[in-house]
């Protein structure tokens, strides 16, 4: 059955009232920043963001933050147990009647893949086990971006990062295959959980706005086009997010309970035309063409869908 | 009222209990465990109403209970020793967020090798983490520590975070007689937790923990946590005078047993301060006039009362329960660089370290101590760092050396 939008049908419909400002320090064309701004128009602003070390955490430099909600900075890996300490002691002082209830916040979690990858990876999966009432939004740029673009366990097979260099011994770049996050996460059996991309406004309005109706963790993967890492003009972010899924390297889904549904069925246009418009994949096309690695990601990729194809979860 | 017979980590839940804490994020640790498993408890039967929640590390424990502080809960927590360090990224985290939080550290020696029993590289790992730190010597300290942590950490002069330290096995697990406060007299002592500054809420946004660049704006900030950390001294003054006059019982920043005509001095913290004190009067027995100051607050520091207690003096020494290696005692150091300035310092000051891991200090070693103390403030020079171990001790490690490596390679 397919997947239907049920309340965004139309661009329209998304609202127009904007809680992430412009003049943030981040990069220009950041994706990242798009899906956060996208996601902040479903989230609203009775929101308290609790920040893992990463790029973000520049977006709240004293004095300034472009939010209009609350900010806890905590460290690179235990951003889910602070959104832990938040949720239970607006819980707690909710109960006792030292808070009003509608001084209630939601608790969003925002972390890079360097942190949600490994370093947060368990306090994120005790805050999923204990059921924590919270949102937690991974924008994943596929590297250590904020400490100059170096590998991480988000960073794919191929790419060219300052600790996976193409080089002689290794003229691949990164030899790991992406770490399959979503499905660590899934096997918790999250409520929801979901992958966006911001150039798929409806699909990532819709989904946080089911989320909305499930209490428990609320898991999104973002993907974060990266200008500055990937190398590519920043222009040009839009069409590397949608190339990214078009071509089927960045699927659309949610799991409910744990049950995927593919969100959006990719052309599946070759990965050659996504790979070319980044520099950290230009040593795959030049000086030779590495046919071998070229072939690798598209037999990868075309794995994945076959599976999809057949009814596989995955 | 009469007391009644607990260890020192029942009497640390029994703090959080009669501070009506609010929320006690959990992660249990040897020998920590009584303190959580009894809070524990007492939340589920409702004697305490209070969330209980166990994370999933200590790291994880320390940014839940320093988050949930900065939202306006009141908030206990307990760990120990490589709990500690696993926590001690979050430690300077949640001081400079400056969560009034209490944190229980009961201490063990540190890895490796791996072992369960008490010395205090534990918790001097944390003395520059921004946290007040209060060391107790018996049940009754622990408990009492608790409450008053509360009234410093909360005081608007202060808003940093309190640990306190009570000696894993020596004092968790041994029972001594603890006499526990009426839980309204608490309630006068320490009044509810109702902060205006803190908390996430709708209508009033505010971002905490924000980047700092430039080093001005950090400067500025950790040396705001210095001087809050300092007003720590007169509010505990202030909150040590309030908690006499409720329930009788006094502490200071340090401690005096028997110093007001002593020519020598024992400066010593924690549970093992009470095997000194039986070496004073030992030794006063014997006709040495010696005394023993305990240091119960290490940060901040008390420099001028320990000044106080110390000038004057023939001789000081110093024992540590710790080591820094390469360096030696870490209190011995702060002792004399307060003491440097004084014109009546001690002619001597000596260093000594023992009970690392728990291990005994007997009689005969606080008589060495006595001894070469005595002969250095006759000299005039100090010296150390002097380990204090036996020989029946260095015999038995052979032994166990024989055993572990000659016994099996013929060697």
């Amino acid at each position: 059955m397919a997947w239907e939008y049920r309340i965004f049908k139309d661009l329209h419909q998304i609202p127009r009232e904007e809680h992430v400002f412009p003049g943030t320090p981040l990069c220009a064309g950041c994706g990242g920043l798009e899906s956060l701004r996208l996601a902040a128009k479903v989230l609203g602003n009775h929101v308290v963001y609790v920040n893992a070390a990463g790029c973000f955490t520049n977006l709240a430099s004293f004095p300034f933050t472009p939010l209009d909600a609350s900010w806890l900075y905590t460290t690179m890996g235990s951003a889910p147990a602070g959104a832990q300490g938040v949720r239970d002691a607006l819980d707690v002082l909710i109960a006792k009647g030292r808070l009003p209830q509608d001084e209630d916040v939601k608790v969003v979690v925002l972390g890079g893949d360097g942190s949600t990858y490994d370093m947060a990876l368990s306090s994120t999966s005790g805050a999923i086990t204990r059921r924590l009432d919270f949102y937690y939004f991974c924008y994943d740029n596929e590297a250590y971006g904020n400490t100059g673009v170096q590998l991480s366990p988000a960073t794919p097979y191929g790419a060219r990062t300052a600790t996976s260099p193409c080089a002689v011994r290794n003229p691949v770049g990164a030899v790991q295959e992406k770490k399959d996050i979503f499905e660590i996460w899934r096997a918790h059996r999250p409520p929801y959980l979901a992958t966006v991309s911001p150039r798929f406004p409806l699909d990532l309005e819709e989904k946080f706005a089911r989320a909305a109706a499930y209490r428990g963790p609320k898991l999104f993967l973002g993907f974060a086009a990266c200008p500055t890492g990937w190398l590519f003009d920043p222009a040009y972010t839009p069409d590397v997010a949608r190339l990214a899924v078009e071509c089927g390297m960045w699927p659309l889904k949610e799991a409910i309970d744990g049950n995927v549904v593919h969100t959006y069925l990719p052309k599946l246009s070759p990965i050659e035309d996504y790979l070319k418009l980044q520099g950290r994949f230009r040593h795959l096309f030049e000086p030779t063409v590495q046919k071998d690695a070229l072939a690798h990601i598209q037999a990868t990729v075309k794995a994945y869908w076959d599976r999809v194809q057949q009814g596989d979860s995955v | 009222m009469t007391a009644q017979m607990m260890t020192g980590n029942l009497a640390a839940a029994w703090g959080a209990r009669l501070a009506d804490v609010d929320y006690v994020p959990a992660f249990p640790i040897t020998p920590q465990t009584e303190i959580v498993e009894t809070l524990s408890k007492w939340c589920g039967t409702g004697e305490l109403n209070a969330r209980f929640v166990t994370l999933d590390s200590e790291h994880s424990m320390m940014t839940a209970a320093g988050a949930a502080a900065a939202t306006g809960a009141r908030v206990f927590t307990a760990t120990s020793s490589q709990g500690l360090l696993h926590a001690l990224e979050v430690l300077y985290t949640v001081a400079g967020w400056r969560a009034p939080l209490v944190l229980v550290n009961v201490s063990r020696a540190l890895a490796s090798p791996i072992t369960l029993e008490p010395d205090h590289n534990d918790v001097l790992a944390a003395r520059d983490s921004g946290f007040v730190q209060v060391h107790a010597e018996t049940c009754q300290e622990v408990v009492d520590s608790i409450l008053m942590a509360y009234r410093i950490a909360e005081d608007p002069l202060v808003c940093l975070p309190v640990v306190v330290n009570l000696d894993g096995f020596v004092l968790s697990f041994t029972r001594e007689p603890v006499w526990l406060p009426e839980a309204q007299a608490v309630r006068a002592f320490l009044p509810p937790f109702r902060p205006t500054h803190l908390g996430f809420k709708a209508s009033t946004p505010q971002a905490l923990g924000t980047a700092v660049l430039g080093g001005s704006t950090y400067s500025y900030f950790r040396h705001q946590i210095h001087l809050a950390s300092v007003n720590a001294l007169q509010v505990h003054e202030q909150a040590a005078a309030e908690f006499e006059r409720c329930f009788g019982r006094r502490y200071d920043v340090v401690e005096g047993y028997r110093i007001e005509d002593a020519e020598d001095i024992l400066v010593m913290s924690n549970a093992f301060a009470s095997k000194g004190k039986a070496a004073v009067d030992a030794a006063r027995e014997q006709g040495r006039r010696v005394g023993l100051l305990r240091l119960r607050m290490i940060r901040p520091w008390p420099a001028d009362a320990v000044r106080r207690a110390l000038r004057g003096r023939r001789a000081v020494a110093v024992l540590d329960q710790n080591l820094s290696p390469g360096q030696g005692g870490i209190l011995y150091q702060e002792i004399a660089a307060c003491l440097y300035h004084d014109v009546a310092r001690p002619r001597a000051l000596c260093s000594f370290i023992g009970g690392l891991g728990g291990k005994n200090i007997s009689e005969a070693e606080f008589h060495a101590v006595f001894e070469q103390t005595a002969e250095a403030g006759i000299q005039g020079q100090g010296g150390g760092p002097v380990l204090l171990y036996t020989e029946a001790e260095y015999r038995e490690m052979e032994q166990l050396q024989f055993l572990a490596h000659d016994l099996k390679t013929g060697r």
